[in-house]
């Protein structure tokens, strides 16, 4: 068992582990493995909180219901997942700023921190208007065939490339 | 089709969490749920993550396309326009660069412990679409509809059996990976 220990996996090992779920998220679920859904739920569920069943009169949650769902036990699962591998390796540790970030802007959480809600607001906002992220579209969708998650998939990394050129 | 299966809520909610923990676990043993690796495939430093992509759609493109042939799966491919996908996907990549992880890998980030992850990203995603669906009756009516082709797949497209575009794509996949390695990326 000393191949669940270890710290990182081939990445070609790993992609045909990916591939394979999502065969059987087709199989027994009749899904694709994807994960920006489950954001527009919680933040429903969230306003539904503060407002009230009417959170459900938006047109956005008719479409996707601010309820449990199955890409919501998804991404929970991923946590999980996550942390069963970062455990058994030794890996898990609490984190505010990684290493590379610290690299080039120092120690400070805070300026990490607001870089990154930042970002999550920038990315949650492309995720919805593009129906779907680097799971759902980059991997689920291109391996479909589907149109649109080509064309997103490839603007996901321009996008990411000249950003990240221009931060770094 | 197992779609006795399909319809059961409480099971499906289960099976949910049970492919979730797999693939959580291969994100982080892939290395791809860590910011250094994400931000170093953005600076075209380090290929990580494209080999894990690229490796899963290969494999994931035969697979779903036999369980296809054989009756067994529908394809769900996602409907899309210019104003959705090409705009949408510039402004997540922005977010991607800004926040070294996207919403699969920061889930898995913040299993093994990453607080920037948690409190920032994974807050702001939540807060984002929030805002989008706030906007979206707006947009949905405007942009998002610009160069509408749908549920479009390339197989339609090319009007071609699926195969024909399945066998040069995986072959063109292995060759660039090939290539990667060779460049020693």
């Amino acid at each position: 068992m000393e191949w669940l220990i270890l710290k990182q996996w081939s990445p070609y090992l790993v992609g045909i582990g990916i591939g394979l779920l999502n065969c059987f998220a087709f199989l027994l679920s009749d899904k694709p493995l994807a994960c920006s859904t489950a954001y527009s739920r919680t933040s429903g569920m969230i306003e539904g909180l503060c407002r009230g069943p009417k959170v459900t009169d938006k047109e956005y949650y008719k479409k996707f219901s601010p309820s449990i769902e199955w890409d919501w036990m998804l991404v929970l699962g991923i946590i999980i997942g996550a942390f069963i591998s970062a455990m058994f390796s030794g890996q898990f540790r609490f984190e505010w700023v990684p290493g590379k970030w610290a690299e080039v802007f120092g120690e400070m959480p805070f300026a990490r921190w607001i870089v990154a809600f930042i970002g999550g607001i920038v990315m949650g906002i492309g995720a919805r208007w593009a129906n779907g992220c680097t799971s759902g579209h980059g991997i689920s969708g291109t391996l479909q065939l589907a149109v649109s998650s080509w064309l997103a998939a490839i603007c996901f990394f321009i996008g990411g490339i000249v950003t990240a050129m221009l931060i770094y | 089709m197992l779609k006795a299966l399909h319809a059961r809520k409480e099971i499906q909610l289960i099976l949910g969490l049970l492919l979730g923990i797999p693939f959580g676990f291969f994100l982080q043993k892939g290395g791809v749920t860590r910011f250094d690796v994400i931000i170093g495939q953005l600076l075209l430093t380090n290929f990580t993550v494209v080999k894990v992509m690229l490796s899963a759609v290969v494999t994931g493109m035969i697979g779903v396309h036999l369980l296809r042939s054989f009756g067994l799966a529908t394809l769900h491919p996602k409907s899309g326009s210019f104003g959705s996908s090409v705009m949408g996907g510039l402004i997540f990549g922005v977010g991607f660069g800004l926040l070294g992880y996207c919403p699969g890998t920061i889930a898995g980030a913040v299993g093994q412990g990453s607080l920037d992850g948690l409190f920032g990203g994974m807050a702001g995603i939540i807060v984002g679409a929030g805002l989008f669906a706030q906007v979206y009756p707006r947009l949905n009516s405007s942009i998002l509809k610009k160069g509408d082709f749908g549920e479009l797949t390339l197989p339609q497209l090319f009007k071609v059996n699926p195969w024909i575009i399945i066998l040069p794509v995986a072959m063109g996949i292995v060759a660039l990976l090939l290539w990667i390695e060779k460049l020693g990326l």
